[in-house]
């Protein structure tokens, strides 16, 4: 095969597993949209969030220290233990239930019935507040997060494919992440047990009811209220999924916050309400991106990633506003 | 109208064990309007009773109050009480109410366009605790007063005719194994034959299953021809009740109502202004 064609192949893949980063935050956004109907501004905080809170909780980090320590004078900062990934993804998966339990109590709960603006205008403030108050329990500096996931490129394959090139050419093998695959496994396992739980349970049958009518739902006697603690938990999960792994690539600090404009585009594309939209939405997005840059990208400049997811979901807002998977608007004949 | 047979028939009513009973309920959407200006009524246990009349009279609102459904609607009961059982059930969620054994079938069948038929059904179940056999058996039964259910429960419930809907929205409260059902308005758009089919199976659960039921309709002519007991609503009020077979032959009823009218046409201003003798329960 010529270098060139094998050098494509490995932008594909790099875009797929790229997309698969993007689709894990618009998960988030879908599942909540689905059961309440709100654009939820705060998925982006609450990755965040979910991120600081494992690597607090894995170093032993004293919640609140530094609010603590300006109070009564004392110089306390760790625990002094070192817990392992495990342990600590269990107890941040905890505080993320503790968390969307306290927003339907002191939130949702109050706004029951009002317009989606109102609703995502309150996702606005809880984004803010959950940022704030994020840094003060856990410091704002920049944290590494470790929790053993493989890193850097995968020797094995870049041998392995250099034998595929033919001889004497100029070719290196191919450079994938291995954080990027371990990730794309992660979301592939996410999604199945989503879809499977919504698909054959009581609860996911509940699930989908109230995506559909709330109405309905309420008359057949599903608690709304339930409904969307649960959402706001497997959300908030969802979260911590999409925090790990953007956290253990760049790092945690305010910007993985920002990860959340990247799964906007992602939402367009495939549609506010579906699941498969969301994850098909981010890799054809990741792979657009990649491929774009490469075949394109140098003959207008370079730097085409930062805006072709972009104007790829302004065409389609104007030629396709539900999206590629969105609900299909029934109607019968 | 033959009061003295009409209030015979009243005591004979409230002789039977009323399941439910609304009492003078007033109801106020948005906190400014008014839409039911005292209604009171009582559902007999293994009754068929029927609220009758016109758009905007109440009926939806009526049915709502009790199911309370009102509140998602930023609707509330202002005066008034509304018993079950004996018990007042004002305040009780939804979800509570359909484990207590009300249902409500709502106006325009609402079904899960997105979920198949037979996913609906079991959403019916969400409260049940009594395990899977139990659901089973009732999702059976639903089968068989309803076979074209059967024939389409793979397919999503929003491809499927305004009939089979209506259909697949009656089965989906029998799923929560109710006691009494409020049926809302289930002849809307659909075809006369339809609509007969409907309320023969209304009937058969009543009579075989012991479902009670508080059905709101328009068309009066079907509904008063299987109700047990009537109440005809104006404008958020009670103006005439009696048994069903007494308000089929009520000369007024036939006028304005089933639209037979006996004899030379009369004219608006012969029209009694019924004031029903209010009953200040609450």
């Amino acid at each position: 095969m010529s270098p060139d064609v094998l050098y494509t192949i490995e932008v594909i893949l790099n875009g797929l597993m790229a997309g698969v980063m993007y689709s894990l935050v618009a998960l988030g956004f879908v599942l909540i949209f689905k059961a309440s109907g709100i654009f939820n501004y705060a998925q982006g905080v609450m990755a965040l969030f979910a991120a600081m809170t494992l690597v607090g909780i894995q170093n032993g980090q004293v919640p609140f220290s530094h609010l603590i320590n300006a109070i009564f004078g004392t110089h306390i900062h760790h625990f002094g233990w070192q817990l392992p990934a495990i342990v600590a993804i269990l107890l941040t998966v905890v505080v993320m239930i503790i968390f969307a339990i306290l927003v339907e109590r002191l939130v949702l709960k109050h706004l029951v019935n009002q317009e989606p603006i109102i609703l995502f205008m309150a996702t606005i403030g809880l984004a803010y507040f959950m940022e704030g108050f994020g840094d003060l329990m856990w410091g704002s500096e920049i944290k590494t997060l470790d929790v053993g996931l493989p890193q850097g490129a995968s020797l094995a394959l870049e041998e392995y494919t250099l034998k595929w090139a033919a001889e004497g050419s100029e070719y290196y093998g191919m450079y994938l992440d291995k954080l990027d695959m371990v990730a794309a496994l992660v979301a592939l396992a996410l999604v199945i047990t989503l879809s499977l739980f919504s698909q054959y349970t009581k609860t996911g049958r509940a699930l989908r009811a109230v995506a559909d009518d709330h109405q309905a739902a309420l008359s057949v006697g599903i608690s709304l209220r339930k409904i969307w603690v649960i959402t706001w938990c497997i959300a908030g999960v969802v979260a911590m999924v999409a925090g790990v792994m953007w956290g253990s690539k760049s790092g945690v600090q305010f910007s993985l916050s920002l990860i959340a404009l990247k799964a906007l585009p992602v939402l367009i594309l495939g549609g506010f309400t579906s699941i498969p939209g969301a994850i098909i939405g981010g890799l054809i997005i990741g792979v657009g991106e990649k491929l774009f840059e490469y075949s394109i990208g140098p003959l207008i400049g370079g730097a085409t990633e930062n805006w072709f997811a972009y104007v790829l979901a302004l065409f389609f807002l104007v030629f396709r506003p539900q999206g590629l998977f969105g609900d299909k608007i029934i109607e019968r004949v | 109208m033959n009061t003295a047979a009409m209030a015979s028939e009243t005591t004979a009513q409230d002789q039977t064990e009323a399941l439910l009973e609304v009492n003078n309920i007033e109801v106020i959407y948005n906190h400014v309007i008014l839409v039911l200006k005292g209604v009171s009524l009582s559902v007999p246990k293994g009754g068929i009773t029927a609220l009758l009349g016109g758009n905007g009279a109440g009926k939806t609102t009526t049915l709502k109050a009790i199911s309370n459904l009102l509140h998602s609607e930023r609707g509330v009961v202002t005066k008034g009480s509304i018993l079950y059982r004996g018990t007042a059930i004002d305040s009780l969620s939804p979800e509570e109410l359909v484990k207590r054994g009300v249902i409500q079938v709502m106006e325009g069948r609402h079904c899960f366009e997105h979920l198949t038929i037979e996913d609906n059904l079991l959403t019916g179940a969400y409260t049940r605790k009594d395990g899977k056999a139990a659901v089973k058996r009732d999702l059976d039964m639903v089968y068989t007063y309803f076979p074209r259910l059967r024939d389409r429960r793979k397919s999503l419930a929003g491809y499927t005719s305004g009939g089979e809907q209506q259909m697949c929205a009656i089965g989906r409260a029998l799923l929560a194994n109710p006691e009494t059902i409020l049926l809302d308005e289930p002849s809307m758009g659909l075809a006369p034959q339809l609509v007969e089919e409907i309320f023969e199976n209304v009937k058969r659960l009543n009579e075989d299953e012991g479902v009670s039921f508080l059905l709101a309709e328009q068309n009066t002519n079907i509904a008063l021809r299987y109700a047990h007991y009537g109440y005809i609503l104006e404008s958020g009020r009670v103006v005439m009740d009696g048994a069903a077979s007494e308000l089929r032959d009520n000369a007024d009823v036939k006028e304005f109502y089933l639209g037979v009218s006996e004899g030379s046409k009369r004219s608006f201003r012969d029209v009694k202004h019924y004031k029903r003798r209010k009953r200040w329960l609450s």
